[in-house]
């Protein structure tokens, strides 16, 4: 038994490397940035696609085969995956991915988070103690996580340290420009007021300067109830939105709903990479996003 | 940040001759810092505005309280007290109410029974309040314990350690833990689609196998999911007993695969194997009069087990829809003695007699829930198992052996408020018990509350 485990681990790591550094990504945005860093040096598993609720997946045996391989996981954080990853990282008999180790990576530890509870109570619907984890939606969050992810890599694969850097470097420059041209494209949302499904769309609102005057979620992660919709149609005569925004992978039911009533535009926004046709990068993404939020003002 | 400081402090211990550099590398992460700090600042300020801008336009702010802070946050909290260590804690609350014939001794016809208690609780009635306690303990190890209270007695239903750092896909669990055989067996009762445990499980187990000892688990490097587990331990659980004695009292073997079919279908299907073994493992008979006599039976256990399960979301998102489909199947041998005995003089077990003793029985459950909306699911569950064979040897002309096969339908409807709290309506026709069908009706809710527990799929 013994002798036929360790030969079947030798013919096992005997088989040649797909790449040099081997990336298990939770959601698709940090997947895409992890393949602008990494080029054709990484090979990256996205864990989730942007039709899935980041918040209800569950430990799949996928999830558990791709995150026995993986020598780095980056996780999005501040407990979004708290639902299925720590099963998925204990399960996978793989210490390289386990917290406190470089090989697990979380992105919200390195931007400003905001909404963070002063008091944790489950009365207030499934809030994350850690803050709103949807960060990636500021464009300056991306950079940010992005310039920690490249040390991350650098450090794990030293040997491809310089081309990482390189890379990023790229990335960082085509960033920089191109949050100039969102921000300036962006200038007439400033001060708009929007209601929003769930609370996924804070770091954009805070980042535009969107106004969010209401969610459709009663509580986190409590689906709408029409009670709550109803209340939402009185405010909207003191507080009027200008449009009502839901992520891809949301029902659509309660912003129609809420838009046949008022007569404002219903908009889908990608929310993540791979989230609508042009959102196919995460350069895509933010085009994507700005033009269905300006379109949403016309 | 801090990692920077080290390196250079580092940097510039080691090496007198680049102490410049180590200089240059401790004013720029300094600068880095100001720079965060001054960044942190600014967002600060903004959401400030932000909610300045919020607050003076009219009313509705103050109608939705928000538990939120006003600023940014700008690193994992640095509390850092001795608190900060505790363990997560979960209490699971679950109780229900019960419509069924009043039957005392419920037992699983053409079956020994497993030792089950509870069963004929009708009306309202808690279940076991359970609470678990779980931490990493080290980079090396995380424990889990699970204390299950009910009506003065606390009962440990699991207690284990769990490695973290063997690495090459091997996993070490220690202690008292719910066995990795068939699907069901490792899934807590408030994590089970019904309210009861399926008959083939209560014919098997009781409940739910645990077993006291260790458990290794090797996950294979491969895109296709596939565990091998082994577990051996004290074996002391029906179908085996307490032996007293030094080695395993029983062991298991099982494996895994699994995978994606697509976007929206995942399925894992296994087979496991069981060994145990009983002394003198009491249970109840009816002799061929229809006296009580009791039997005890010495020999060995062996179950096995195949399990299947299949769940399909559109697009993968089980958030608004899902369909899960499972399925286990059990056969299980025991061979050895069987010793009749009765304190009724007129029994033909009233002189003790020792026989050869040898069963095969099996059975098999098939479930399908369908959730339908984010808050509602039903399902419905089919279950059958066979008495098979029961050879008594000497003792079959002292004892009633007849053959049996239980069935029973269960059909339930759940409707869940949030991930933490449940209520569920089950209607079932229990066809268990010889010449019996019983119509159950229960009502019972699952409340969890404290640390987001992760489920396993």
């Amino acid at each position: 038994m013994r002798k036929l485990l360790s030969s079947l681990l030798l013919m096992l790591a005997a088989l040649p490397a797909w790449a040099n550094l081997n990336i298990f990504a939770t959601v698709p945005e940090w997947g895409a940035l992890a393949r602008e860093i990494g080029g054709d040096k990484v090979r990256v598993y996205t864990a989730t696609t942007a039709f899935q609720d980041p918040h209800r997946i569950e430990a799949k045996p996928s999830l558990l085969a791709q995150a026995r391989q993986a020598q780095l996981v980056v996780a999005a954080g501040a407990d979004l995956e708290i639902g299925w990853l720590p099963l998925v990282q204990r399960d996978s008999g793989n210490p390289a991915i386990q917290g406190g180790r470089p090989g697990y990576f979380e992105a919200a530890a390195y931007v400003n988070r905001l909404d963070v509870p002063t008091v944790l109570d489950r009365a207030h619907g499934d809030v994350h103690a850690a803050g709103n984890p949807h960060t990636h939606l500021d464009p300056r969050n991306v950079l940010k996580v992005g310039e920690a992810l490249t040390a991350r890599m650098s450090e794990l694969d030293a040997a491809n340290a310089a081309l990482y850097q390189a890379n990023f470097k790229t990335f960082s420059g085509k960033w920089q420009a191109a949050i100039k041209r969102w921000e300036q494209e962006a200038a007439p949302l400033r001060g708009v007021a929007v209601l929003v499904h769930h609370a996924s769309f804070a770091y954009l609102d805070n980042w535009l300067g969107l106004k969010e005057v209401g969610t459709l979620e009663p509580k986190p992660g409590i689906e709408p109830t029409s009670g709550h919709l109803s209340e939402l149609l009185t405010r909207q005569q003191t507080m009027p939105a200008k449009m009502v925004l839901r992520a891809a992978y949301q029902q659509d039911g309660p912003s129609q709903w809420m838009a046949g009533k008022t007569g404002m535009p219903a908009i889908m926004l990608p929310y993540t990479v791979g989230g609508s046709a042009e959102a196919k990068d995460l350069a895509g993404l933010f085009d994507d996003t700005v033009q269905r939020l300006l379109k949403g003002l016309r | 940040m801090q990692k920077k400081f080290a390196m250079a402090a580092l940097l510039a211990a080691s090496c007198g001759a680049q102490a410049a550099d180590a200089d240059l590398a401790a004013i720029r992460s300094q600068i880095d810092e100001m720079k965060k700090s001054y960044e942190q600042r600014i967002a600060a300020l903004e959401q400030k505005l932000a909610q300045a801008e919020a607050k003076s336009a009219p009313a509705a702010v103050a109608a939705a309280p928000s538990p939120l802070a006003t600023g940014t946050v700008a690193s994992p909290s640095s509390a850092g007290a001795a608190n900060g260590f505790n363990p997560e804690v979960s209490l699971i609350l679950q109780g229900q109410y019960k419509n069924m014939k009043n039957v005392p001794e419920r037992s699983i016809g053409g079956f020994v029974p497993a030792g089950t208690e509870g069963l004929n609780n009708r009306g309202f009635s808690t279940d076991e309040t359970e609470l678990v306690l779980a931490a990493n303990i080290d980079p090396y190890w995380r424990g889990q314990a699970i204390v299950a209270m009910i009506d003065g007695s606390a009962e440990i239903e699991e207690a284990w350690a769990q490695s973290l750092a063997i690495g090459n896909g091997i996993g070490l669990k220690l202690g008292r833990f719910r066995s990795g055989i068939g699907y069901l067996n490792e899934q807590h009762p408030h994590a089970r689609d019904f309210a009861d445990a399926p008959l083939m499980y209560r014919a098997m187990f009781g409940d739910s196998y645990t077993q006291d000892g260790v458990q290794l688990k090797w996950l294979a490097p491969t895109p296709l999911f596939l565990e091998l587990g082994a577990e051996f331990g004290r074996g002391a659980n029906f179908p085996g007993n307490d032996r007293n004695k030094n080695g395993t009292g029983g062991g298991a073997l099982f494996a895994h695969v699994g995978g994606d079919v697509g976007i929206s279908n995942d399925w894992r299907a296994g087979i496991s194997w069981l060994k145990t073994a009983a002394q003198e493992r009491e249970s109840g008979f009816m002799d061929s009069n229809g006296l009580a006599a009791k039997g005890a039976f010495s020999g060995d256990s062996t179950t096995w087990l195949a399990d299947f399960v299949w769940k399909w979301a559109p697009n993968g998102n089980p958030k608004y829809q899902n369909f899960k489909f499972q399925s286990e199947y059990f056969v299980r041998q025991e061979k050895g003695n069987l010793n009749c005995s009765s304190d009724d003089a007129s029994s033909t077990c009233a002189t003790a007699l020792e026989s050869n003793y040898r069963t095969r029985q099996s059975g098999w459950y098939a479930q399908g829930v369908y959730q339908f909306a984010p808050e509602w699911r039903a399902g419905l569950r089919y279950e059958q198992l066979d008495s098979g064979t029961r050879d008594f040897g000497a003792n079959a002309a002292n004892l009633q052996v007849e053959g049996f096969r239980p069935k029973k339908t269960s059909a339930m409807v759940d409707y869940s408020w949030s991930e933490f709290s449940r209520v569920r309506l089950q209607l079932a026709q229990d066809k268990s018990m010889p010449g019996l069908t019983d119509n159950q009706l229960t009502v019972q809710y699952i409340m969890s509350l404290g640390a987001h527990g992760a489920h396993k799929f």
